[in-house]
């Protein structure tokens, strides 16, 4: 293994090598970085700022000389103990710095897309490989080719006036309209209908329940004031934990194993206490502060299982790390809504942003910062997940439905085991496996596949610093950019690899 | 006896004690009616046939006149605010159905947006269907070449996709559509499949792989067979399947590239037009003039959604294992 991953990394250095030669070749080629100059009218300023852009950046040398120059400063970014130089633009900025300021802007913007992209598609994915051939899956298999064939750009600014101005507009006077309340409707019908599933009549008469119960809880919510001041408050957020973890246990044993389903409420219970009684901690926490209440959540309840569990320790212990996860979740999900008014207020009533990645001169508590990240990431990420989850719903739900039809699936079903082990057990496990490696080596390309979006929601990220040197002509940030994601692309490739190895014990690296 | 002879005949029916009638099918034949049976990818068929004849008949092309009086590119004179004057719902207005002198309105200095729609669409549809098939073509070279001969030339060509694959796509593009878009959209057609052949490259270099250790390629070879013959007689039938289905894929892909590439503003410049620069250019009349955002994003849609349900039926037609016959 030691022997491919390192023949695999000289080989990507030559790659990335070859492939740096032929971007310069082509950026150098595709235009002057002088061609600026040419509206200036007084001739001698001209010729000083010629001159002057032309010292900056060599460009009376023979390109090839250029060339070297660049790559001598490039290769100290990748021998550590070297300094990392990838030049100057042609405002004299250094590169690097640039780059540092917009990798993690780029991150920002495509992480939560991606991340959520894969949970939401391979679920779905899963689902509707087990119920192939139903209503389920022929409307999702639609809606993901449709989602598939849409421009990003053109939903981008769709979701620009319909996501953000109309439900900004609605935010301010919140009232239950018609059409409002037919999409209230139509969602919990559709949604409802979806996961109980059936035959057509079960379906239809859960619709119709569905719509006239989610209108009537909309009306409510509208009527009590909730979308003002909202919050979940600690009740629900204790109803929430004892949800999840029931279908903690649900996950990895079945209801009637008590002991495990104990272990998770006492993990719930236990979890909603330290949240609560740390109120005035929480009131404008740090980082630290969150990850070390998580934790001492997470211990205890390991703790718990790991004490009481018995034979089932390995199965309570996983449960009981889902449900505090889950609950920590939902706690922070109450603290960030709960923060909704006076950042309304702050952002003078429209909260839902469409430019940008933060508000410029915020300043809130740990709250009302992290209100203010989520807004700004809700559209791009719903862009984002718009086509990214198709993607994955179809890879998945091709891989699932290959794995159901496998031979071992059969056998287990013949062995007795139930239904939801020989899924979740056995199919699910082996299905994920090209998943993974979809997954790694989408990471790769995505970064570069951002330059759209940031574009459209005005992000400050390394799409703009592509495109605003590109407009110019400026080489050497153009190759900073392409430097930057090539990279990128170059390490998740190989971790797809490597983990293909890793997960699937059938296939050697050669 | 009869029986097995018979079968080998198409056509010709069995003795006449029999019910029914043995026809042996061609593949062309099996996969022609399986894709027929796909409601979805009739569906598509129809209307990216649709699409590309009015989009090349209405306003003409290469000099030839279309049906549609207006040019794309004339000014004129804004009738009713430039506001659409199709009307498809009869009853609403009372005037009945009708077309009206702009059923996609007018752009701000008077230009007929339906022409305007229908030029973009036609270079877009030049473009996708140019990546389409170049791109195929090299990727189908390529992979035949490194998969049948394997050694050196395989090392060689998959060292180079290798490359390829590591340059993210849009960069690239958008520099050489940024320096030489000038050149016209042709030029940028062909720089973009030179870059998106790989994926298709390795699916026949995997196909023809398994397909060379087939007893019919040894038998050819034994026979005395050149090496091209056995690869287009024998084994790109085989592995046309998976050939075809990858170029409609890439077709609509393809749609979507050139669109983003138009929009950034390293695609197709004015004076030509493409629907990813039209919508570029009038995004931010959405408040105010909707329809001049709403008819390029909408054929956008419908072509790559059209090309993407012909795929998937051909996928299945050409899946030997599938027996069920989807919507």
């Amino acid at each position: 293994m030691a022997a491919y991953v390192i023949r695999r990394l000289l080989a990507s250095l030559l790659i990335l090598l070859a492939a740096t030669f032929l971007m310069y070749t082509l950026v150098s080629l595709s235009g002057d970085p002088l061609s600026e100059f040419t509206q200036v009218s007084d001739p001698d300023q001209k010729a000083l700022l010629i001159q002057g852009r032309i010292d900056a950046l060599n460009l009376d040398q023979p390109f090839i000389v250029q060339y070297f120059t660049w790559l001598g400063g490039a290769v100290g970014c990748i021998v550590p103990g070297m300094a990392c130089d990838l030049g100057v633009n042609l405002n004299n900025q250094p590169v690097t710095a640039l780059l540092a300021d917009a990798f993690p802007t780029t991150l920002q913007l495509v992480l939560a897309a991606t991340v959520l992209s894969i949970i939401l598609g391979v679920s779905i994915g899963i689902i509707s490989a087990i119920r192939q051939y139903s209503a389920f899956d022929y409307t999702i298999t639609f809606v993901a080719f449709l989602f598939f064939s849409l421009p990003i750009f053109w939903v981008a600014v769709l979701l620009k006036e319909f996501g953000a101005i109309r439900i900004n507009n609605w935010l301010s006077e919140p009232s239950v309209t018609i059409p409002v309340a037919f999409v209230m409707g139509a969602f919990s019908a559709l949604f409802f209908s979806a996961i109980i599933g059936g035959t057509r009549k079960r379906r239809v008469l859960v619709g119709a329940v569905a719509a006239a119960g989610g209108v009537a809880v909309f009306m409510l919510l509208v009527a009590s004031g909730w979308f003002t001041n909202p919050g979940m408050g600690p009740g629900l957020v204790t109803i929430g934990a004892l949800a999840g973890a029931v279908g903690a246990t649900l996950l990895f044993t079945n209801l009637e194993n008590r002991r495990v389903l104990f272990i998770s409420l006492a993990t719930a219970v236990v979890g909603v206490v330290i949240a609560y009684s740390a109120t005035p901690l929480l009131e404008d926490p740090s980082w630290l502060t969150l990850f070390g209440l998580g934790f001492l959540a997470t211990g205890i309840g390991v703790g718990i299982a790991a004490i009481f569990g018995d034979i089932d320790r390995a199965a309570a212990i996983r449960a009981s790390i889902v449900t505090s996860v889950l609950l920590g979740l939902l706690v922070f999900m109450d603290k960030t809504i709960s923060s909704f008014a006076a950042y309304s207020e702050a952002v003078n009533g429209r909260p839902i942003a469409t430019i940008g990645s933060k508000t410029p001169n915020f300043e809130g508590t740990f709250w009302e910062t992290t209100l203010d990240t989520m807004t700004h990431l809700a559209l791009p990420t719903i862009a984002i997940m718009l086509i990214s989850f198709a993607g994955y719903s179809r890879y998945s739900r091709a891989s699932m439905l290959e794995v159901m039809n496998a031979d071992y699936v059969r056998t287990a079903r013949a062995k007795g085991l139930t239904e939801r082990t020989v899924v979740l057990r056995h199919a699910f496990r082996n299905a994920m496996i090209p998943i993974a490696t979809l997954a790694a080596l989408d990471f790769g390309a995505v970064i570069g596949g951002a330059i759209i979006t940031e574009t459209v929601f005005g992000w400050k990220g390394m799409g703009v610093l592509f495109t605003s040197a590109l407009n110019k002509f400026d080489t050497n940030q153009i190759m900073g950019v392409f430097i930057v994601t090539a990279v990128a692309v170059l390490i998740f490739n190989l971790i797809a690899d490597i983990s293909y190895a890793i997960l699937d014990p059938r296939i050697r690296l050669t | 006896m009869s029986l097995a002879n018979s079968a080998m005949e198409p056509g010709l029916s069995n003795d006449p004690e029999r019910e029914f009638t043995i026809e042996a099918r061609t593949q062309v034949q099996m996969v022609r009616s399986s894709f027929f049976r796909h409601r979805g990818a009739m569906i598509g068929l129809g209307a990216l046939v649709f699409v590309v004849v009015i989009a090349y008949t209405s306003i003409g092309f290469w000099g030839i006149p279309g049906w549609w009086g207006l040019d794309f590119s004339s000014t004129g004179t804004l009738v009713n605010e430039g506001k659409p004057t199709l009307d498809l719902i009869p009853w609403l207005d009372g005037d009945g159905l009708s077309i009206g002198a702009h059923p996609f309105g007018q752009d701000n200095i008077g230009r007929d947006y339906f022409a305007l729609t229908m030029r973009g669409t036609q270079v877009s549809l030049m473009v996708a269907f140019v990546i389409g098939i170049l791109s195929t073509f090299i990727g189908t070279v390529a992979g035949a070449i490194s998969g049948y001969y394997g050694g050196k030339s395989e090392a060689v060509i998959m060292r180079f996709t290798d490359l390829l694959l590591t340059i993210p796509l849009l960069i690239v593009a958008a520099v050489v559509g940024n320096g030489f878009g000038d050149s016209g959209p042709f030029f940028l057609a062909v720089v973009i499949s030179l870059l998106i052949w790989t994926s298709l490259a390795r699916l026949v270099r995997g196909e023809f792989l398994s397909l060379r250790e087939k007893e019919f390629v040894e038998a050819a070879r034994a026979m005395g067979a050149s090496s091209t013959r056995i690869i287009f007689r024998h084994m790109l039938p085989n592995a046309i399947g998976t050939i075809i289905v990858s170029a409609t894929l890439t077709i609509a892909a393809a749609i979507l590239i050139e669109a983003a590439l138009s929009y950034l503003g390293y695609g197709v410049r004015a004076p030509d037009t493409s629907l990813g620069l039209l919508i570029s250019t009038y995004q931010t009349a959405f408040s105010t003039r909707p329809w001049l955002f709403w008819y390029p994003g909408i054929f956008i849609v419908v072509i790559a959604l059209s090309v993407n349900f012909i795929g998937d039926g051909l996928r299945d037609a050409f899946d030997p294992r599938q027996t069920r016959v989807r919507a």
